[in-house]
């Protein structure tokens, strides 16, 4: 393959976590070279990034870790055509050709990183609005049938089918009800969520206004955390756009349907990624949660039905209405229909995101989609679905990643999110920190959550500084069950889930403390 | 950052207030934006945004007293805020927040006040240690690397 000359556009990702490593200074020295620069969203390869791509006659061309000094040679040299693109500095070839892609089965990611997430006609060109079109031409409990034959379930963790959700709301009398989207995606080690709206915002704007119409909702609110402000950006300027096009607003295609959609900022909470706390919080109130029953799809926000929804279960909607719940529900295993989007993060080699459909197993998405270790070291362990779930020791990497594999073997899939350790953690200071981190983050509503995390930070410190290491062992495990039956909600209820996972797979970095002492 | 004056001061998170009156739940927008114009969230704004918006003077206390964004008193002259989160804690987060925290006053200029702030995720998790300086994400962070993106404030 001889590549000689720029075809048209070059691509540089304005995705965060490229442009935490330079890419806004890369894209302008290739806009100084005189490339007409596209900022799309990231392929999800993030190691690679600033991953630059050259769209040529053979397809999109991939420059990895890019730098500005790279941009006059590839726009200079190459159309002189007197250097080939294959031979300069970081050139990965064809990026749809790369391996780490083509084994991945894209459905949510479809475009991220293809498309112009500023573009409703890009958006369109690359399947946008189908779904949307269709579910217009159906009743609202066709539509909710479709999701709930896709066996599409809640993406934010808890696994809720969200056709089952849907069906609740639609049912509710109310002559107003709501839609909310959940984008507090505040799990270390998951990403999905910012990079899904800040490389494909018309797919969540898409899957809101079918919940809309699915579930009888006039209003919906996003709300999205404050330590994403690129995300907040691309998500407000592609709501404009879609005002503008006549996709969100009075009588929507021309269907009659109208649905107003709001961009609301959460402030630094963690718990406002708590369904009920986010409320308490779209209503102007402390991020306090609630407690259930009532549930949310009857007396949700400002007391009207609302349908609650993850940003990933939402962007699964499109597609299912595109091509049928049939077509997803065919994907995955068990349970668990469709794909998954995992993202491999913390002390990995190959972090990024690999959506594949459920049931791969952690060692293949740890070991070679990851790459194994950043440092090189062996692997110890993984925390799969953020500070709440459970770690993984690297013996127990078979376990099939899907809900009810993961349940049984003491895990959780939680939101997707999968974070490598290598030999040197030290699992106690990891179980002292889910504690410290409830102890912070905590609402504080409730007593097993606002004072056990604190208990536990203590009782941990002292099996820390082998202090009656048996008899705080036993305490911490009764403060664990304490916490994970008493609390309101999931932050105390799963703090002891990475706390007991790490004592049980790695007793050693307790017990050893003991012995050290005496 | 310039002082405003009390009355002015008023009058703008009175205008700001005012201005999110017809929205839904004004309250988180309204203190987002008084934060941006004027940085902190004073004592009398509280009592301005109570008035206008028909709440409480507590209730708004304590939401501006629940988030962590949101600052009752004048923000720094420069702010770092590092990621202590799990992912970042697998690539030395730790050891990078305890030694920029311990040398925050030698960041800055004398007589400027550096923060050296800790952060849960900012969802930059395969990129770690993550943060930002002066609100600017940045990843692969290093003691060196801080040290060149704080070279201006010296």
């Amino acid at each position: 393959m001889a590549l000689t000359g720029l075809a048209g556009r070059v691509f540089v990702p304005g995705d965060a976590a490229a442009v935490s490593v330079g890419a806004d200074e890369v894209a302008a020295a290739f806009e100084a070279a005189g490339a007409q620069v596209v900022r799309n969203g990231s392929r999800g390869m993030l190691w690679l990034e600033p991953l630059v791509e050259v769209e040529t006659d053979a397809g999109r061309v991939g420059f990895a870790n890019a730098e500005p000094d790279d941009a006059t040679t590839i726009v200079t040299g190459s159309r002189d055509g007197t250097t080939s693109l294959l031979d300069q500095r970081g050139c990965i070839g064809v990026v749809d050709e790369h391996p780490w892609l083509t084994k991945q089965q894209r459905v949510s990611f479809a475009r991220v990183g293809i498309v112009d997430p500023a573009s409703v006609a890009d958006y369109e060109a690359h399947g946008g609005w189908a779904g949307l079109r269709r579910a217009l031409t159906m009743t609202p409990a066709d539509v909710v049938q479709e999701v709930t034959d896709s066996g599409l379930r809640g993406r934010g963790g808890a696994g809720f089918p969200a056709g089952i959700k849907w069906k609740t709301v639609l049912g509710a009398e109310s002559d107003l009800k709501f839609v909310a989207c959940n984008f507090d995606e505040g799990d270390s080690g998951t990403f999905a969520d910012r990079m899904v709206v800040e490389g494909d915002p018309f797919t969540l704007i898409e899957g809101m206004t079918i919940a809309a119409h699915a579930v009888g909702a006039s209003e919906g609110y996003v709300y999205v955390r404050s330590e994403y402000p690129h995300a907040v950006a691309a998500l407000r300027r592609a709501v404009d756009a879609a005002y503008t096009h006549g996709y969100l607003g009075r009588d929507i295609l021309g269907s009659g349907l109208d649905f107003d959609l709001h961009v609301r900022v959460g402030a630094g909470a963690y718990i406002c990624g708590e369904e009920s706390s986010m409320l308490e919080s779209l209503e102007g109130r402390r991020g306090e949660v609630r407690a259930k029953p009532p549930i949310p799809a009857l007396k949700g926000l400002w007391g009207r039905p609302t349908a609650v929804n993850n940003v990933l279960t939402l962007c699964a909607v499109p597609m299912i209405l595109a091509d049928g719940g049939q077509a997803y529900a065919a994907l995955g295993t068990g349970r668990s229909r469709g794909t998954q989007v995992f993202q491999l993060a913390g002390n990995v080699k190959q972090g990024g995101i690999v959506e594949l459909p459920f049931g791969v197993s952690l060692r293949e998405l740890v070991g070679e989609y990851g790459g194994g270790t950043l440092s090189g070291r062996p692997v110890r362990a993984a925390q799969v679905g953020g500070p709440l779930g459970a770690y993984v020791p690297a013996t127990g990497f078979d376990v099939p990643m899907d809900y009810e594999a993961l349940a049984e073997s003491g895990a959780m899939l939680g939101h997707g999110g999968i974070v490598v350790f290598d030999e040197t953690v030290d699992m106690a200071k990891m179980a002292r920190f889910a504690m410290e981190f409830c102890s912070i983050e905590s609402c504080g509503k409730c007593t097993p959550c606002r004072v056990g995390s604190t208990r536990g930070v203590e009782t941990i410190d002292r099996i820390i500084a082998g202090q009656n290491v048996q008899l705080n062992l036993v305490l911490l495990d009764d403060l664990c069950e304490t916490m994970t039956k008493g609390s309101l909600c999931a932050m105390g209820g799963l703090t002891p889930m990475p706390v007991q996972s790490a004592i049980k797979h790695f007793p050693e970095d307790f017990q050893q403390r003991e012995a050290a002492l005496t | 950052m310039t002082t405003v004056p009390t009355t002015d001061r008023v009058a703008l998170v009175r205008a700001i207030a005012t201005q999110h009156l017809a929205e839904r739940g004004p309250l988180m927008p309204v203190l987002h934006e008084v934060m941006e114009e004027l940085g902190h969230i004073a004592r009398e704004d509280v009592e301005a945004i109570a008035h206008v918006l028909n709440l409480s003077v507590a209730e708004v206390h304590g939401v501006v007293s629940f988030y962590a964004d949101f600052r009752a008193d004048p923000p720094p002259a420069h702010t770092v805020a590092l990621c202590r989160g799990e992912a970042c804690q697998s690539v030395g987060a730790e050891a990078l927040y305890a030694d920029t925290h311990g040398r925050a006053a030698d960041l800055g200029a004398p007589g400027d006040r550096v923060e050296v702030a800790e952060v849960f995720c900012l969802g930059n998790c395969a990129l770690g240690p993550s943060g930002t300086v002066d609100g600017r994400l940045h990843g692969r962070l290093s003691r060196e690397r801080l040290d060149a993106l704080t070279e201006g404030w010296r």
